[in-house]
């Protein structure tokens, strides 16, 4: 047993090395350089908390972190909503299992190219002459174009369940294909009806998938700059548009007090999911 | 069979609109970018043409967006490789039992969730700390790996949690070495999913953004070339080269599917034809 643990030391060596400089390293970097000082063009070791103090008292940093997990929970409810119905449709109503492949995979391709073309895509949509304004001028809906289409908190949770919706499909469709169908027979047979078979059998068992796709929708969305930023026209923000100023404008201490703040929510927020859900097993 | 239900019209209904709403903008920029040359950003077009494809080959008109593509093809292809290797080796070594797998694990999931901004500032500040310069090849490379590995031990944890082990022990039986296990029954049987790996690696860093934005130096990768265009362009020649990089991703796509059917129809052609009766 002793060979098998050193064997296993050597295989996992290259991963452990990538994630020590890319992951680790960066991390305590991060954790260090928030108590550092700044000038206006340099960045100085010390041991401050000045950084943390001025974030901890400042109340845009505590609107900017309300911004960051509205974000998340609507975007949450809306990708689960839809993945879910998606999955189940995939899962449970296409009877062929080449067809069940090819409909996810046109569900997954997106994902594999460009979330920036994919948002820039929504500007001709959305714009003040874009096609949804034209086409609800023309049925007579509206008079004037609405504003609030692009550049505005809705445009940004229109990109988000865009761009992040796939990562709800991929693992409710994953679990609930290793659900016995046998297990919706029994159930039809006991007499439920569909909506009873949905809410008793099929969703209690889909709770995983529910989870993993939850932590993976949670994460980036809290995560997001990119998103945020163009898709509010910078006229919204949340934490990683605070960090993402501050990068440009050189104070690297302040933006990594930030970033601490921001990963250690995000990693007890996911700490806790992880609780409801054995990712190894599930996958 | 049985009739289909109401309930499947619905949410066949439901499931094309779905569709619509995934590739619906995507489909729009690409019909405007064949705008004519007096179009603008939204419709109506005015007239059809391939000037703003045309432009993209003017080199003043647009930066170094073939600089950047050759960067961004050549850097998915490095990690690409680096990927499907150390998925690959850390796949076989989760199999085992070794002091602080558990770990390891967690700084999987943690790369994973970790929001991208803390990477490229980190991995940033490291870099310029110590003197060194930035650049795609190394502190980028590096970067994305954090973004790409994840996805390929998590495919390759699938792909071992349903591998009927009895293969490798007929293998051992039979007077195999462990390599031989390795080289012979794992990886054939394994190889289909491993098509997916170097997708995934390589779809993943073709695109990459928010890991790449402060490690990259000055020779941008093709998507922070695309988002600088953003802020300064306002012709349609956006949307060609979102059109064409998205073509370009499809073909990749298109590739990768087609090498793993072909490999399955090989696979089902020189398989065992054990139960299939005599004739």
């Amino acid at each position: 047993m002793k060979n098998n643990s050193v064997i296993g030391w050597l295989l996992a060596a290259p991963l452990t090395l990538v994630l020590s400089i890319f992951l680790v390293a960066p991390i305590i970097m991060i954790a260090v350089v928030s108590f550092w000082g700044a000038t206006e063009w340099s960045i100085y070791p010390a041991f401050l908390f000045d950084n943390y103090e001025f974030l901890l008292t400042s109340d845009v940093t505590y609107r900017v972190f309300f911004n960051t997990f509205k974000y998340a929970l609507i975007t949450w409810g809306f990708t689960l909503l839809i993945g879910f119905t998606v999955a189940y449709y995939l899962a449970f109503h296409i009877r062929s299992l080449t067809w069940q492949i090819a409909l996810f995979l046109l569900c997954t391709i997106p994902f594999l190219t460009s979330n920036i073309i994919r948002m820039i895509s929504w500007i001709p949509c959305l714009g003040r002459n874009g096609i949804a304004n034209s086409t609800l001028i023309s049925m007579g809906v509206i008079d004037e174009p609405l504003e609030w289409l692009l550049f505005s908190d809705f445009s940004v949770i229109l990109a988000f369940v865009h761009l992040y919706t796939l990562f709800m499909v991929v693992p409710i469709f994953n679990t609930m294909m290793r659900i016995d169908k046998s297990l919706i027979e029994a159930a039809t047979d006991a007499g439920a009806t569909g909506w009873q078979t949905l809410w008793h059998v099929i969703v209690p068992l889909t709770k995983p998938g529910i989870m993993i796709g939850t932590i993976f929708v949670v994460a980036l969305v809290m995560g997001d700059f990119i998103t945020v930023r163009f898709m509010s026209g910078s006229q919204s923000a949340n934490m990683g548009r605070l960090i993402q100023n501050d990068i440009a404008l050189l104070q690297y201490p302040s933006a990594s007090a930030t970033a601490v703040i921001l990963l250690v929510t995000v990693l007890l927020l996911i700490g806790t999911l992880l609780r409801f859900v054995d990712i190894r097993k599930e996958l | 069979m049985e009739p289909r239900p109401k309930s499947f019209y619905f949410l066949s209904a439901f499931f094309v609109l779905f569709l619509i709403f995934l590739y619906g903008p995507t489909l729009t920029i690409g019909i405007l970018s064949f705008q004519g040359p007096g179009g603008g950003l939204t419709f109506p077009m005015r007239g059809v043409s391939l000037h703003w494809f045309r432009d993209l080959f003017e080199q003043q008109a647009v930066g170094d967006i073939w600089g950047s593509f050759r960067r961004s093809f050549v850097l998915g292809l490095m990690v690409m490789v680096t990927t499907v290797v150390v998925s690959v080796m850390g796949g076989l070594a989760f199999r085992k039992r070794f002091a602080g797998s558990t770990v390891l694990f967690y700084l999987i999931i943690t790369s994973l969730v970790i929001p991208s901004i803390l990477i490229s500032l980190g991995v940033g500040l490291i870099w310029s700390q110590s003197g060194l310069p930035v650049h795609w090849s190394s502190s980028g490379f590096g970067a994305q790996l954090t973004w790409t590995l994840p996805f390929g031990l998590l495919i390759m944890f699938a792909v071992f949690n349903r591998f009927d082990r009895s293969y490798e022990e007929a293998a051992r039986d039979l007077g195999a070495s462990p390599w031989q296990v390795i080289r012979h029954v794992v990886l054939p049987i394994i190889a289909p999913s491993l098509i997916g790996v170097a997708l995934f690696g390589f779809t993943l860093s073709y695109d990459e953004f928010a890991r790449t934005l402060l490690t990259a130096g000055s020779h941008n990768t093709l998507p922070l070339e695309i988002f600088g265009m953003t802020t300064n362009v306002t012709t349609p020649v956006l949307f060609a080269l979102g059109t064409l990089t998205t073509v370009f991703s499809l073909l990749v796509i298109g590739v990768f599917l087609l090498v793993a059917w072909v490999m399955n129809r090989r696979r089902a052609r020189h398989g065992s034809d054990a139960g299939r009766g005599m004739v």
